[in-house]
C-alpha cells in the first residue's frame, strides 16, 4: 500500500455514522475509498452538493455533476443540491462535523499554512479558510515530510496561515497526532516506523504518554 | 393574451455589453459555465473588462478564453489552480486578479443580489486575506468589513428557462448561477431547453423570471458542455 492509501485509510476511521463531512482534493478525497459501503454519512462539496458518493468509474461520468476538484462522482440516496452561498452557509453555520485537509506546513499549535507560497504558488485560497475555521473537526491528511525531506509538522509556520488554531488531528504515514493545550500528543505510530525516526522528522516536540514505545498505539 | 417572452438571438442580447463594463459569469467548472454566452462575448472583441466568476475555467476553454484574447484589465475570483496560463498572466502583470474565500466571494454576490452594502466576517482573520480590510468591532471582537459585489452583467446558463425567464438548474450546474443572476443590473440567460411559461411547476423554479432580462437558446451543445476527458478515472 502506498504511502497516500496508507494515511487516507487511517483518515476514514476517523468518520462516524451521521457526520457531514468535506474531503479536500488530493490525500484527503482517497479516504472515501475506504469508507464502507454501509456508512451514513453525507459528503459535501463546495460546489453545492450534499450527498457525494465515491468517484464515477470510466462511462458513468454526468457533465453536469463534478466535485470541487472536477472528478466527477457519484450521488448516495438523499443526496441535494444548491447554490454557492448556500453551500458555504453549511460550512461557516457550523454544520461540517470534520474536514480533512492536506497541508504545506503545519504547527504544533494547530495553525495551518496551506494556501501559498510567495512568489512560487499563489493559486488562490478557494474554500480552504472556511473549512479550515469553521468545521467543528479538521483533520490534516499530509505526508510527514515535504519533498526535499523537511519536516512540515513544525513549532511554528513559516509561510503565510490559512487559518490560526484550527488543527484538532494530524495524519501523516508515520503516525497520528493530536494539537492539545500542552502541544502536540502522538496518539499513533505507523508499524512501518520507529519512534525515533518520527522524532527525527517532527519539527516540533512530541508529547509521548507511553512509557514503552512497544505500548503505543500501532496503525 | 399578452405575455411576457423573454427569448432573444444571442447577437441581440451581446449587442448590450461595452469595453469597461463589470461581467459576472455562472459556473464552477464545466457545470454551469454559459459557454454559448462567453464565445458571444469573445466574439464582441471588448476591452477593460472586469470579470467575475468562482475560476477562470481551464486554460482555453470558457472564461479563460476572454482572459486569454486581452479583454480583460481585472478578474475577481476564488481560485485559477487549474488554469496556469490565467496565473502565468497573472504573474506577467497582465491581468490584475484580486482572489477571495470562495464562500465569501459567493455571500459577498448574494448581498449584492439582496441590496445590501456589504457583509461582516471573521474569515481570514489573521491571514493575508485581512491585510488592509476595514474593520469594526462587534461584541468586542474585530471583524472583517466586506463590500458586496454588483455587475453591470451577469451571464448565466441554466438547464430549462420559460418565456418568462423562471430558471431550473442542473445538479452541480446550480453554483454560482442563481446569485449572480441577483447581483448584476443586466442578467442575460441561456438556456438548454425554453418551455412555455407555466410548464415548469411554481415549487420547482429555481429562480424567479424577476431577476431575469434576456434568454437566450443554446443552439448547439458544444463538447465544451461535456464530460472533461482528463478528469475521468479509468476504471
Amino acid at each position: 500500500m502506498s504511502y497516500k492509501h496508507k494515511i487516507a485509510k487511517r483518515a476514514a476511521q476517523e468518520i462516524r455514522p451521521g457526520d457531514v463531512i468535506n474531503f479536500g482534493i488530493g490525500i484527503p478525497i482517497l479516504a472515501m475509498k475506504y469508507l464502507s459501503e454501509d456508512m451514513p454519512v453525507f459528503i459535501h462539496s463546495e460546489n453545492g452538493i450534499l450527498g457525494m458518493g465515491r468517484t464515477c468509474t470510466s462511462g458513468d461520468e454526468n457533465r453536469n455533476l463534478i466535485d470541487a476538484g472536477g472528478g466527477y462522482p457519484t450521488l448516495v440516496t438523499g443526496a441535494s443540491f444548491f447554490d454557492s452561498a448556500l453551500s458555504f452557509a453549511l460550512v461557516r453555520g457550523g454544520r461540517l462535523d470534520a474536514a480533512f485537509l492536506g497541508t504545506l506546513e503545519v504547527s504544533q499549535e494547530g495553525d495551518l499554512a496551506n494556501w501559498i507560497i510567495p512568489g512560487k504558488f499563489a493559486p488562490g485560497i478557494g474554500g480552504g479558510m472556511e473549512l479550515a475555521q469553521k468545521a467543528k473537526r479538521l483533520i490534516i491528511t499530509t505526508t510527514h515530510t515535504s519533498r526535499k525531506g523537511e519536516p512540515k509538522i513544525l513549532t511554528r509556520c513559516t509561510l503565510p496561515l490559512t487559518a490560526r488554531r484550527c488543527v484538532n488531528r494530524i495524519i501523516t504515514e508515520l503516525a497520528v497526532m493530536d494539537v492539545t493545550d500542552r502541544g502536540l500528543v502522538l496518539k499513533e505510530l505507523a508499524v512501518e516506523t520507529t519512534l525515533n525516526d518520527v522524532i527525527r522528522k517532527t519539527g516540533a516536540p512530541l508529547i509521548i504518554e507511553q512509557d514503552n514505545e512497544m505500548d503505543i498505539p500501532k496503525f | 393574451m399578452k405575455t411576457i417572452d423573454k427569448r432573444t438571438s444571442l447577437d441581440h442580447a451581446m449587442k448590450k455589453i461595452n469595453s469597461g463594463q463589470t461581467i459576472m459569469a455562472g459556473g464552477f467548472g464545466v457545470p454551469g459555465t454559459p459557454f454559448t454566452l462567453l464565445q458571444g462575448l469573445l466574439d464582441r472583441n471588448l476591452k477593460h473588462l472586469t470579470l467575475i466568476k468562482n475560476e477562470a475555467n481551464e486554460d482555453g476553454m470558457g472564461l479563460s478564453k476572454v482572459i486569454e484574447a486581452g479583454m480583460a484589465d481585472r478578474l475577481i475570483t476564488s481560485h485559477l489552480g487549474l488554469n496556469s496560463t490565467v496565473i502565468n498572466m497573472m504573474n506577467d502583470k497582465n491581468i490584475q486578479v484580486e482572489f477571495f474565500p470562495q464562500g465569501i466571494l459567493a455571500e459577498k454576490i448574494r448581498a449584492g443580489g439582496a441590496g445590501l452594502a456589504g457583509i461582516l466576517t471573521d474569515i481570514g482573520m489573521d491571514t493575508l486575506i485581512s491585510k488592509n480590510k476595514q474593520m469594526v468591532i462587534m461584541d468586542d471582537t474585530p471583524v472583517i468589513v466586506e463590500k458586496s459585489l454588483r455587475a453591470d452583467v451577469a451571464l448565466v446558463h441554466a438547464a430549462k428557462a420559460d418565456r418568462a425567464g423562471n430558471l431550473m438548474f442542473e445538479k452541480s450546474a446550480r453554483n454560482f448561477n442563481p446569485i449572480m443572476a441577483m447581483a448584476a443590473d443586466l442578467v442575460i440567460v441561456e438556456a438548454e431547453e425554453i418551455v412555455p411559461t407555466g410548464a415548469m411547476a411554481p415549487d420547482a423554479i429555481h429562480l424567479p423570471c424577476a431577476f431575469v432580462d434576456h434568454v437566450v437558446l443554446i443552439k448547439n451543445l458544444t463538447s465544451a458542455y461535456g464530460v472533461l476527458k482528463s478528469h475521468v478515472i479509468q476504471a
